[in-house]
């Protein structure tokens, strides 16, 4: 059902944990649907620094929550945000269709903490 | 790696002497059941001694015994069947929210050709409201179907009393005891059952075939049109070898029970009670102790079930949970709803299903995997604060 990538991911995640006094935090997803992804993201000079993810979810949700976080480390908000979900499905080795949400979610958490970042840059 | 099966009411494994007895049927006896020659004879032989097989297990008589393709087929056939049986009484049925879907879905079906169904509630606990059943059966109720036990949370029924309820209003009662047999007796005759379901894998016998016990007088529409197979009532030439191995599996299955039981449930309690003190913010669903002997079913805070599920297999563990993730839908398990969990709570649910051939040692490192996954998962849980 899941690629050795996507098993790896989930029993290794990459950037577990949270970051004190982040400079975005973004939280997708509900316990009802039995998903949440929160990711958190230091920038400097418009480079993600440091990014750490806490996620309550399946497999997948993990697996794709460790991806993404690999994939933006080091890179500047600009190009963070050129992420898609597919891409991040496809670094994996792809993921079962009933599984892609998962993908989106992480998309969508990595939006949310670079919007997050971004409102408090602008109420400073 | 070691390998830990618990997940039992998923399927089993066939055993030494159900293989043995099969293996003759899937060689040398290969005749059609239907056939009037000696090779055909001797299938028909084997198909007749295993419908004795599974008439004693339930105090039926063989010719009470029908087989099917598998214990969906006899649910559907028994709900639709006796729905549509010319000497029904009306177009009302009644059944349970926690049935497994081969009623569910089927009783939905018959709700969209114009049929009314009532589904009843549950408590906390996972027992069926008889109080509910008498509010809710009627002059036109023509079939109640009530499962013996359920097969995530384990609760045993009382069938017994429904089935009086079922009968003092004329109606016919059916039961899926699809995971009851082998661990509950049942007598058809003395609980006054008229419709019951078995599947073949759930107690050591081969897949692919079930039964429907029809008691002599209930007349159902035929579900499978064709051959004059099963006394003209289900078409299809006999899965031969199945039903030898069904038969052979029941008479292992119903012998010993007590016994049997009392050391599976031992396993059973030990691993509820080791997972609830070890493992804070966990609880067991389904009836503390009226529940099937190898059933455990615990949801664990904060975490969700598939990949608790991918954890333990990793580490050799097979169960299996309830979560949206593992049901195929977005709605976690209707039957963890119905007992009135919260999704967030239904999604972080595991079910162990242990048998006669689970240890100590098993239960034990399965404790133990347990405390070390889940800590391991809820710590990356942003719902989890230490």
């Amino acid at each position: 059902m899941y690629t050795e990538k996507v098993m790896d991911h989930f029993m290794n995640p990459r950037n577990v944990g949270e970051i004190e006094n982040a400079s975005g935090v973004g939280e997708v997803g509900n316990a009802k649907c039995g998903d949440i992804m929160r990711f958190y993201i230091q920038v400097e000079n418009e480079v993600i620094t440091d990014v750490k993810f806490k996620t309550f979810g399946c497999g997948a949700a993990i697996a794709t929550s460790s991806q993404a976080t690999e994939m933006i480390k080091g890179k500047t908000i600009e190009d963070a945000l050129k992420i898609t979900n597919k891409m991040v499905a496809d670094a994996l080795g792809g993921l079962p269709p009933v599984k892609m949400h998962c993908s989106v979610l992480a998309e969508e958490a990595l939006q949310a903490a670079i919007l997050d970042y971004r409102q408090k840059q602008q109420a400073v | 790696m070691k390998r830990i099966y618990m997940d039992n009411a998923a399927t089993t494994r066939i055993t030494e002497p159900v293989l043995e007895a099969m293996l003759p049927y899937l060689t040398n006896v290969y005749g059609n059941p239907s056939s009037v020659h000696a090779f055909g004879r001797e299938a028909r032989k084997a198909v007749e001694t295993a419908r004795r097989q599974v008439a004693a297990a339930i105090n039926a008589q063989p010719s009470e015994i029908y087989f099917t393709g598998c214990g969906t087929e006899a649910d559907n056939w028994a709900l639709r069947g006796a729905a549509y049986a010319k000497n029904a009484k009306g177009k009302h049925i009644i059944t349970t929210q926690i049935e497994h879907h081969a009623i569910l879905h089927t009783a939905e079906q018959l709700e969209k050709e114009g049929f009314e169904v009532t589904y009843l509630p549950v408590d906390e606990h996972g027992s069926v409201d008889l109080e509910a059943l008498k509010r809710a059966i009627r002059p036109d109720t023509a079939i109640v179907s009530i499962m013996a036990a359920n097969n995530e949370i384990g609760t045993i029924q009382p069938i017994r009393e429904a089935a009086a309820i079922a009968k003092e209003h004329g109606a016919l009662f059916h039961t899926d005891a699809v995971q009851a047999i082998g661990c509950e007796k049942i007598d058809v005759k003395d609980m006054k059952i008229d419709l019951l379901s078995l599947s073949g894998h759930k107690f050591h016998g081969p897949k692919g075939v079930g039964v429907l016990y029809v008691r002599s007088g209930v007349r159902l529409e035929r579900l499978i049109q064709g051959g004059a197979q099963e006394r003209t009532q289900r078409g299809g030439t006999e899965n031969l070898a199945s039903i030898v191995g069904m038969g052979k599996a029941i008479e292992i299955a119903v012998s010993n029970m007590e016994e049997r039981n009392a050391y599976i449930a031992s396993l059973r309690d030990r691993l509820i009670n080791g997972l609830l003190e070890r493992i804070p913010e966990t609880r067991l669903n389904g009836h503390p102790t009226n529940r099937l002997s190898g059933n455990a079913n615990v949801s664990v805070r904060y975490i969700e079930g598939e990949s608790l599920l991918l954890s333990l297999d990793m580490k050799g563990i097979a169960a299996s949970s309830g979560s949206a993730c593992t049901s195929g839908s977005l709605d976690p398990s209707h039957v963890l709803l119905a007992i009135g969990l919260s999704h967030e709570i239904a999604h972080g649910s595991m079910r162990f299903s242990l048998n006669e051939e689970n240890t100590i040692e098993e239960v034990d490192y399965t404790i133990d995997t347990m405390v070390e996954v889940v800590e391991r998962l809820r710590a990356m849980s942003p719902l989890y604060a230490r």
